[in-house]
């Protein structure tokens, strides 16, 4: 349970960081909160000849909304985004969520863009990021590409991030003032990783449903948002009937495998179960009753 | 590698290799005992110290991370004399501790959290919440409870009284 010798940087500026994950054959991994890196480090799984620590690169300190989105530099913290990094149901989401990754001390160390980058199919924020269509910047030697979550998460562990590049900030779109949310978790622990979690977000006027983004957590190799359940909501009466349409489709849509805990079949009906109870939060967040 | 930190008050150069951690770095090194490894992935709690004012894992952490940092390990937590902090004299009254391997964790967890909002054991949700970061194999939990909202009413009745 000893890490193995590495090379250790820790440079204050993006274009150092780039500088030295480009090098040729460097085998250099970033360094943000370590609450995943260091442990797979313990473990021998991970064997990095340099580490870049990013922790010095006051920039990456950004949280910032300016009305169309929410800027998450990669030094945010769990913790801050628990204690409410921004107004409106965005703020309210964002609180809800983080009280489920993990606990208060990792939570004071973890990074939401760590998290991403790390890309466990059970990690809340990636099913956020893909629900809400955010987008992640990444900078290299050659400059900065965005690249949207939905293309970003590949399987489980593997993003579309190379070697020579990493995340500098994940922007957040902005909800509507009368969007409501909602996020529900089933995890055998307060403190495990989700077995299945859903989140969903609703805009809902005169009754009818104008917008609904469904996205589940550990239902699949990667964040699934589940387009067919969006579909069957958006036009529809906001009723506990197309509420259950809808979560019947996230559940076709959902791809788990059996974990030890939990079968293949128990999380996809979880998963139905879980989109349901979402939607039915989101619903009496937006103040609007659910008939 | 150089690095300059603070531990419990008494700030140090020392030379260490990038790969140290900090809880093999505060046992081997500083020979500060007190913080315990159990699971060295996060998980356990039982290395928990304070960095800056938050509770952190120490197994999580480098050394070579901590530059220019302070750090506050169990050894802090009584006074010169060895007059014990209210936390551990609660500890001690309530049977918040059996074996007691788990809890130098779950002192530096609940000092810090205690130092950030006084009223955190008023709200048995939150307590619970935060007690579920560490593991305690003996306990069971309960003991640990009672002792720390006792300990919050005494830190601050003290906090009132200066
Ligand atoms: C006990 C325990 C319980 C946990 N429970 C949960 C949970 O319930 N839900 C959950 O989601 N997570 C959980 N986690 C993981 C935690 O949320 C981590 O903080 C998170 O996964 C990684 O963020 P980090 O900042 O610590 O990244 P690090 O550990 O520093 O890095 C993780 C990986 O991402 C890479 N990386 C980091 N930042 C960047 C970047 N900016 N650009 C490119 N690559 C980058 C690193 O190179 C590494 O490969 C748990 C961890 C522990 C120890
Ligand atoms: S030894 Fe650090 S959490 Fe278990
Ligand atoms: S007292 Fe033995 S593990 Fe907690």
């Amino acid at each position: 349970m000893k890490p193995a010798p590495f090379e250790y940087k820790r440079p204050q500026t993006v274009e150092e960081a780039v500088a030295l994950l480009g090098d040729d054959g460097a085998r250099a991994r970033v360094l943000a909160g370590g609450q995943s890196l260091v442990a797979e480090m313990n473990y021998r799984r991970a064997r990095p000849a340099r580490i870049v620590d990013i922790n010095a690169i006051a920039a990456l300190e950004v949280i910032e909304a300016d009305g169309e989105s929410l800027r998450v530099g990669a030094l945010v913290r769990h913790v801050q985004l628990e204690r409410g990094a921004t107004d409106g149901p965005l703020g309210r989401l964002l609180t809800r969520v983080s009280r489920h990754v993990a606990h208060p001390p990792i939570r004071n160390r973890g990074t939401m863009v760590g998290s991403l980058a790390y890309a466990h199919p059970a990690a809340e924020w990636g099913a956020v990021a893909v629900a809400l269509g955010a987008e992640l910047r990444l900078a290299s030697v050659g400059g900065t590409r965005v690249v949207a979550a939905e293309d970003f998460f590949r399987g489980p562990f593997v993003t579309d991030c190379g070697p020579a590049e990493f995340v500098i900030e994940v922007r957040l779109p902005a909800l509507g003032a009368d969007m409501g949310v909602g996020f529900v978790e089933l995890r055998r622990t307060h403190s495990s990783f989700a077995m299945v979690a859903a989140v969903a977000v609703l805009g809902i006027a005169d009754g009818r449903v104008t917008d609904a983004r469904i996205a589940l957590a550990n239902a699949s190799s990667r964040p699934l948002r589940v387009e067919t359940a969006e579909a069957v909501l958006v036009g529809a009466c906001a009723t506990s009937a197309s509420f259950a349409a809808a979560a019947a489709a996230a559940a076709a849509q959902a791809d788990p495998v059996s974990e030890p805990h939990a079968s293949a079949d128990y999380r996809r009906h979880a998963a139905e179960v879980l989109v349901l109870r979402a939607l039915a939060a989101a619903a009496a967040d937006v103040g609007a009753a659910c008939a | 590698m150089r690095v300059t930190l603070t531990v419990n008050g008494e700030a140090r150069t020392w030379d260490v290799e990038p790969r140290r951690t900090l809880a093999d770095f505060l046992r081997e090194d500083c020979a500060l005992t007190g913080t315990h490894l159990g699971c060295e992935h996060g998980v356990c709690g039982a290395c928990t110290v304070i960095l800056g004012g938050a509770a952190v894992r120490s197994c999580l952490m480098f050394t070579v991370q901590c530059e220019g940092k302070a750090i506050r390990t169990v050894e802090s937590l009584a006074d010169s004399e060895g007059g014990l902090h209210p936390l551990q004299a609660a500890f001690a009254r309530e049977h918040g501790l059996q074996c007691g391997f788990c809890t130098p964790g779950f002192l530096m967890l609940v000092v810090a959290a205690l130092e950030d909002d006084p009223e955190l054991a008023e709200d048995g949700g939150r307590l619970g919440e935060l007690l579920s970061s560490n593991l305690c194999r003996c306990t069971g939990y309960e003991g640990i409870r009672r002792a720390v909202v006792a300990a919050a009413g005494e830190m601050k009745a003290r906090t009132e009284e200066t």
